[in-house]
């Protein structure tokens, strides 16, 4: 990136000193000098610039002041152009010592064409300095969105990750308990159980997963819960046919219906049904989740639940919007629905 | 001896039968689904000992404790980290981390037993240790007649020193619950109650106006009317979290 970039310098450079020489050569046809004057005179004019011009950028690429950058161009410019006055004097006189006319006006002008010089390259060594400063902008930026996707990037698997220990506990007071009694269901329960934890243990996994294989996974969920909690917790999930191959980041539902049960389970104390609905509505996936709840005891702190805060920051970080997550509360019942845009 | 389990999880009361069956002197009266079942299967049976969970619905382990009057001793079941339970640890007869074997069971009543013979119960001292948390719930639970009433903190207007108990002044009236005045004073602090006087503790977001009454002392006014009287030292406490 560092050498394409500048190359793309040098090359302007050239552009820049065969255009000067254009204009050069034009100026100085203006006044009566020969054609071999005119050439000599802007080849060593132009030729010298435009080397040191070159050398001056390759060297730029090396060293930039940090601090007192324009007195370092100033000087730049003053030194090369005082250091073309001079070769291209002797140049010119090597060349046209005959022309003593020429060397008359060429005296006269030696004023001028510092001054001219030194105009041009200072703007030169302006265009690479700005040239170079935002390359380096460039860079830096291009680190910084690495280094902020980087921990974005931790953020979300560490929020896909969440897996509360009372859950892995409590069901595996329920195995304990299941392994006498009834020892097949406690070996069935095992298995469901380390299905559900390499769900939330893969390393490498999928960002995005369909509505249906989240429902699978929901499911061995929801299972490993109803052996917990027996008769009080019911479920109901309904996914509309079209919104079945819809995508949606992979591990949302499923702590959302965590929440849901949670706070259903703990604000009431009779049976608890779940509803979960999966509808398409137009370019969105709409899941929404639907526990009861008391609306005399329950918390105006915790109006928005336990764990759904990380849910909307799962959902900001991924679609940088505050508005897909919402809850409302209808009679003794908390809905929580969320939005998954579509096609991304 | 005489038993009770209270737990919100089927299983979860099952392992503690399966593991009370080899002792034979030991009688499970009740199984409870929650606190309220606990309530009254402990004031009906007067158990001599109950395995508790501590995340029950409604109203958790601690709470229901608070709302009898004379608590019987406690063993807790729970799926709590050990961070979490350190709050009770040297108070509780013992605690017992889910999922826990049978042998750390045995240990459990072995150390019922041994403490029975020393000391009487300490379940008062666990609920005190155990208590400086439970308004982490945002809420204080109270007995209003025979029906339980919980209160979330932001309901709560000032309350008001009386006796063994705290009056908690709400809009629906007022209630009393076996406490301290010192422990709500640190309890409530992270809500911006502030005690103002020996008897009264306020909910600051409620105050309206302090007007200076006799020397050394003001008196403040709330917005649902009631009047109440500001100490020195809680005048100090007070412009400090007001910030005036």
């Amino acid at each position: 990136m560092a050498t394409s970039s500048n190359k793309q310098l040098l090359l302007l450079n050239i552009s820049w000193w065969l255009i000067v020489s254009v204009i050069y050569a034009y100026i100085l046809s203006q006044f009566i000098f020969s054609v071999n004057e005119i050439i000599v005179d802007t080849l060593v004019t132009c030729g010298l610039l435009g080397a040191l011009s070159y050398l001056i950028i390759n060297n730029m690429r090396y060293y930039i002041p940090q601090r007192e950058k324009y007195w370092y161009i100033f000087f730049i410019g003053v030194g090369v152009s005082g250091i073309c006055s001079v070769v291209s004097k002797f140049l010119f006189t090597f060349f046209l010592d005959d022309d003593a006319q020429y060397i008359n006006q060429l005296n006269q002008t030696s004023g001028i064409r510092f001054g001219i010089g030194f105009l041009l390259v200072s703007c030169i060594a302006m265009m690479s300095l700005l040239w170079y400063n935002q390359e380096e902008q460039k860079l830096m930026n291009a680190r910084k969105a690495e280094a902020e996707q980087l921990s974005k990037d931790a953020e979300l698997f560490k929020l896909r990750q969440q897996l509360q220990p009372h859950f892995l506990f409590n069901s595996l007071n329920s195995i304990s308990a299941l392994t006498v009694s009834q020892p097949e269901k406690a070996r069935h329960m095992i298995n469901q159980l380390s299905e559900f934890l390499r769900g939330t243990l893969k390393k490498d996994e999928k960002q995005w997963n369909t509505l249906e294989e989240e429902m699978q996974y929901l499911e061995l969920y929801l299972e490993i819960e109803k052996v917990r909690f027996g008769y009080r917790l019911q479920t109901d999930i309904r996914c509309d046919e079209a919104a079945l191959q819809l995508q949606l980041p992979s591990m949302l539902l499923q702590p959302v219906v965590e929440n849901a049960i949670k706070f259903g389970l703990y604000d009431t104390t009779g049976e608890v049904l779940i509803k979960v609905h999966a509808i398409k509505a137009n370019n969105n996936l709409e899941i929404s989740v639907e526990n009861p709840f008391d609306p005399e005891t329950a918390q105006p702190l915790k109006g928005t639940g336990f764990g759904l805060p990380s849910i909307q920051r799962r959902l900001f970080l991924l679609f940088a919007r505050q508005d897909l997550l919402s809850t409302r509360k209808e009679d003794d019942h908390f809905i929580t629905t969320i939005l998954i845009p579509q096609s991304l | 001896m005489k038993v009770i389990i209270i737990d919100d999880e089927p299983l979860a009361r099952s392992i503690v039968k399966e593991y009370l069956r080899n002792y034979s002197d030991i009688q499970i009266l009740a199984e409870c689904n929650d606190g309220f079942e606990g309530i009254k299967a402990i004031n009906q049976y007067e158990p001599d000992l109950i395995f508790l969970d501590i995340q029950m619905p409604k109203i958790n382990g601690f709470e229901m404790l608070e709302l009898i009057e004379e608590p019987p001793v406690v063993i807790f079941t729970t799926a709590f980290d050990e961070y979490a339970i350190k709050a009770f640890e040297s108070n509780a007869v013992d605690y017992l981390l889910k999922p826990f074997s049978k042998e750390r069971f045995d240990k459990a009543i072995q150390k019922y037993i041994q403490q029975q013979k020393t000391t009487s119960a300490k379940t008062e001292a666990v609920l005190e240790s155990a208590a400086l948390s439970p308004v982490q719930q945002n809420r204080v639970v109270v007995k209003d007649g025979s029906k339980i009433k919980i209160i979330p903190v932001s309901q709560m207007q000032y309350l008001e020193a009386a006796d063994d108990y705290v009056k908690i002044f709400t809009a629906e009236g007022s209630f009393l619950k076996k406490k301290t005045m010192s422990y709500f004073e640190q309890s409530l602090q992270p809500f911006h109650f502030v005690r103002v006087h020996r008897s009264y503790i306020v909910n600051t977001q409620l105050i309206t106006r302090i007007d200076a009454y006799e020397k050394d002392s003001h008196l403040l006014l709330l917005n649902t009317g009631a009047k109440l009287p500001v100490s020195k030292a809680g005048y100090t406490r007070l412009k400090e979290v007001l910030g005036i």
